[in-house]
């Protein structure tokens, strides 16, 4: 009865989809096709990423001379990290805002390399500066200074932050 | 023509991939760390990138088992696998977890395979391959993932129409703290598929009363109650569909559909005011929603059935007025697009910023068009290609950086071989003077080493004389040469004083041997010392002297050529966005032209109708005024 109803109306009440079904289906397998061809290309332009990506890090950054700074979070940290400022010999080397996703990337066990330049080989200072926000609402400022080594080989130094006044150092600074 | 009854199961959209492989270990891989905060973000372009070259270079070592990454190579694989994934590179996705697959790997590692495998064929829309690779899931199987297995399981019977073995799959998550909800529903509508009824009508019975707070499963809950309103729509029982509708949320994504409905069982069950309420809800909402423009007609009909014309015809002037409106709404929209604005439009950067984008696209006032393709982004070709489409405009944005950065590069290369090209030759003249030095010290400390060893093994006391002891030793080897010649008895008193000489250095020679050898070891090692600072030196040197070559030299022919494949590439994409986006403009169009036909037809309905009702409705006063 219903249906006879609505047929009934002065009106055809019902949307019909089989225009658009037929061009949707038209188009179908064409978007397919296309589909595969685009992750061909993905597939290319990652392979050219790569390999320029290995270009970049002879040309601006040589073995002997390079050096990465790297950030994580120390497991189950939960404080609000607004920034990170690093000096490498007293220049500074970067400073750097932390958006929401790039903290949720971090409490995720994400690590951001902050930073990557060029030392001579031989000892080195690098200062750390973090601000952000405890839980109990709290700003807070830390910062620490270190000394690493410089050899022949790329540095990779990672940078562990906890939450201040909990026993532990709030910056530790690891080499990879 | 009806509407078909729109009951459809609810897929894999709510079972995320979980890339978090390695959140709860300890992390040893800074690399692969650097590419999981990508991953965290969305930006998976640059997540595989990183996660491809660690990997790669993980691969080439001599003794991966000394490189940081071997502790998370499984991991790696398949977040390579999980990330190609989520870029829509399934083909590249579904190699890699197949290397894992066919790896020596543990048991709980190739079930997690087998599941991402299947799950890939199964958003191909390849069901018996998912069911191939799900029929390899054997042994131990990761907690995580068991949920999740089975209702991708149930999910891939569904979709083969085999609804008594999705059943047993679904009957296992009924207590899934993830998958209840759907569960529920999805088994409903298995025992729908199977003919099982009322079985069927009690699941789903089930499904829309579960209590929760989770957006995911309050929807689901209202799909239940539209599905099983429905039901009774079709079987002609409109007091028992009413109830249903009605339970569906009035701020749900189902409540225009459920609102409509509540006004055709009314309606159906001759209850005319009762069809009123929910169309004159609906008639007030967005006037693109199909549901909205049906209510916009029907409201007016259920007036008409119970005698209040006058009141239907201004509500049929309305709907004509909306339908006119809309109309001009669309053919501005058609002619957008045709001017390539609905593509300008969607590769705006700051839009996608979002994660709602393609909502946030109804907010342009620049592209109309959009109101009416939510259904349409809907549809999973369509989605595909849109996708793919951003992501040419992405891919083309980053080759064209890279194409700018090539002749800063290769300014820097001119200028650094500038630089060292005329300092080298002096360099390297200075160079091969302190390798001659070099190679003749350690030849000397090698010597010295060596008669050191011996030493050790046949001492020879005379090799540890002084220069004063060894000018006397030779200075007597000589005179006893010279007292050879001679005779009588002088030569014998002075070959007996020569003797005595001789004894004496002797003995120094012999009794100060185990001091002097002493001595000899000790200046031996601070040689040693000396020597490997050189050494350093030396090769500190010979590094600078690399690294000045390598500073502008071997640059040319990769950078020629990747020049040259950025450039490749980016008439490939051109071409490609070229295609992708004609597909699109030419759906979209043949989707809206469509939207315009049904209002335009709409619009001659409501001016009929509007004119029946003017007609009656004047009949009716002039029947009041007669009688009165």
């Amino acid at each position: 009865m219903w249906q006879r109803i609505r047929k009934a109306l002065p009106v055809m009440l019902v949307l019909g989809p089989a225009a658009l079904a037929g061009a949707q289906d038209l188009s179908g397998a064409d978007m397919r096709s296309l589909d595969g061809q685009v992750q061909e290309i993905k597939s290319d332009v990652l392979n050219i990423a790569s390999e320029l990506n290995n270009l970049e890090e002879r040309l601006l950054y040589p073995s002997n001379t390079q050096v990465s700074v790297f950030v994580a979070l120390a497991p189950e940290e939960t404080f609000r990290l607004d920034a990170v400022q690093v000096t490498i010999d007293g220049e500074l080397a970067t400073h750097h805002i932390y958006s929401f996703k790039e903290l949720e990337a971090l409490q995720k066990g994400g690590v951001q390399r902050i930073y990557t330049g060029n030392v001579p080989t031989g000892d080195h200072q690098i200062s750390v500066t973090v601000n952000g926000k405890l839980k109990n609402g709290n700003d807070f400022s830390e910062s620490g200074d270190f000394s690493f080594s410089k050899g022949v080989k790329p540095k990779a130094l990672g940078l562990t932050l906890a939450q201040p006044g909990f026993g532990g150092e709030s910056i530790q600074v690891g080499d990879w | 023509m009806r509407r078909p009854l729109q009951i459809r199961l609810i897929g894999l959209a709510v079972a995320a991939l979980s890339c978090s492989a390695v959140a709860d270990e300890e992390l040893h891989d800074l690399y692969f760390g650097e590419a999981l905060f990508e991953a965290y973000q969305g930006n998976y372009f640059a997540a595989l990138e990183r996660l491809d070259t660690e990997v790669r270079q993980h691969v080439a070592v001599d003794e991966p088992e000394l490189d940081s990454l071997y502790v998370h190579f499984d991991d790696a694989e398949f977040s390579l696998g999980d990330f190609e994934l989520r870029y829509r590179m399934h083909h590249r996705a579904g190699r890699a977890i197949k290397a894992v697959l066919e790896g020596a790997v543990e048991e709980t590692v190739r079930n997690d395979a087998a599941y991402r495998l299947a799950r890939i064929h199964f958003q191909k829309g390849q069901m018996d391959d998912a069911m191939l690779a799900l029929d390899r899931i054997d042994g131990e199987v990761p907690k995580a993932i068991r949920d999740d297995i089975e209702f991708l399981r149930a999910n891939v019977y569904l979709a083969q129409e085999r609804p008594e073995e999705a059943m047993a799959s679904l009957e296992k998550l009924e207590n899934s703290e993830n998958y209840g909800g759907f569960a529920a529903y999805n088994l409903g509508i298995a025992l729908l598929q199977s003919g099982r009824h009322t079985e069927s009508l009690e699941q789903l019975e089930k499904a829309g009363l579960i209590a929760t707070d989770d957006p995911g499963e309050l929807a689901i809950r209202d799909k239940a109650n539209l599905v099983l309103g429905t039901i009774f729509l079709e079987k002609g029982a409109y007091d028992q569909a009413v109830p249903f509708f009605n339970r569906v949320r009035l701020d749900g994504p189902f409540s225009n559909q459920a609102l409509l409905s509540a006004g055709w069982a009314s309606l159906s069950a001759e209850k005319y005011d009762r069809a009123v309420v929910p169309w004159k809800i609906l008639a007030q909402r967005e006037v693109t929603d199909r549901a909205t423009q049906e209510a916009l007609l029907a409201l007016p009909y259920a007036y008409g059935k119970l005698d209040v014309h006058g009141r239907a015809a201004i509500h049929y002037g309305n709907a004509l007025d909306a339908f006119i409106a809309e109309t001009e709404r669309l053919t501005a929209s058609i002619d957008s697009i045709r001017d390539g604005k609905f593509l300008e439009a969607l590769i705006r950067e700051e839009i996608r910023k979002d994660s709602d984008w393609v909502i946030r696209l109804r907010s342009l006032p620049e592209t109309p068009e959009t109101y009416y393709l939510m259904e349409l982004m809907a549809s999973h070709d369509f989605q595909t290609g849109l996708q793919n489409y951003l992501d040419l405009a992405d891919l083309k944005r980053k080759l064209l950086t890279w194409e700018g950065g090539f002749d800063a590069y290769e300014e820097m290369v001119d200028i650094r071989s500038e630089h060292y090209s005329p300092l080298l030759p002096d360099v390297d003249e200075s160079f091969r003077k302190l390798d001659s030095r070099m190679r003749l010290r350690n030849e000397q400390h090698k010597m010295l080493i060596k008669r050191r060893n011996d030493l050790l093994t046949t001492p020879r006391p005379e090799f540890l004389a002084t220069p004063e002891e060894q000018a006397i030793l030779a200075r007597i080897d000589q005179i006893e040469s010279a007292l050879g010649v001679a005779v009588g008895s002088t030569r014998e008193q002075l070959a007996a004083r020569l003797n005595r000489i001789k004894g004496l250095v002797i003995w120094d020679l012999e009794t100060q041997y185990h001091a002097r050898f002493t001595e000899f070891d000790r200046n031996l090692r601070s040689l040693d010392e000396a020597m490997a600072v050189a050494q350093t030196e030396y090769d500190e040197y010979v590094r600078s002297r690399q690294a000045a070559t390598h500073s502008f030299e071997g640059y040319d022919k990769p950078m020629t050529r990747l020049r040259a494949e950025v450039h490749q590439s980016v008439e490939r994409i051109d071409r490609l966005m070229a295609r992708q986006g004609y597909l699109l403009e030419v759906v979209a169009i043949d989707e809206l032209i469509a939207r315009r036909e049904h209002l335009e037809n709409y619009g001659d309905k409501a001016r009929f109708a509007l004119a029946d009702s003017y007609d009656r409705a004047t009949q009716a006063q002039a029947r009041l005024e007669e009688a009165e």
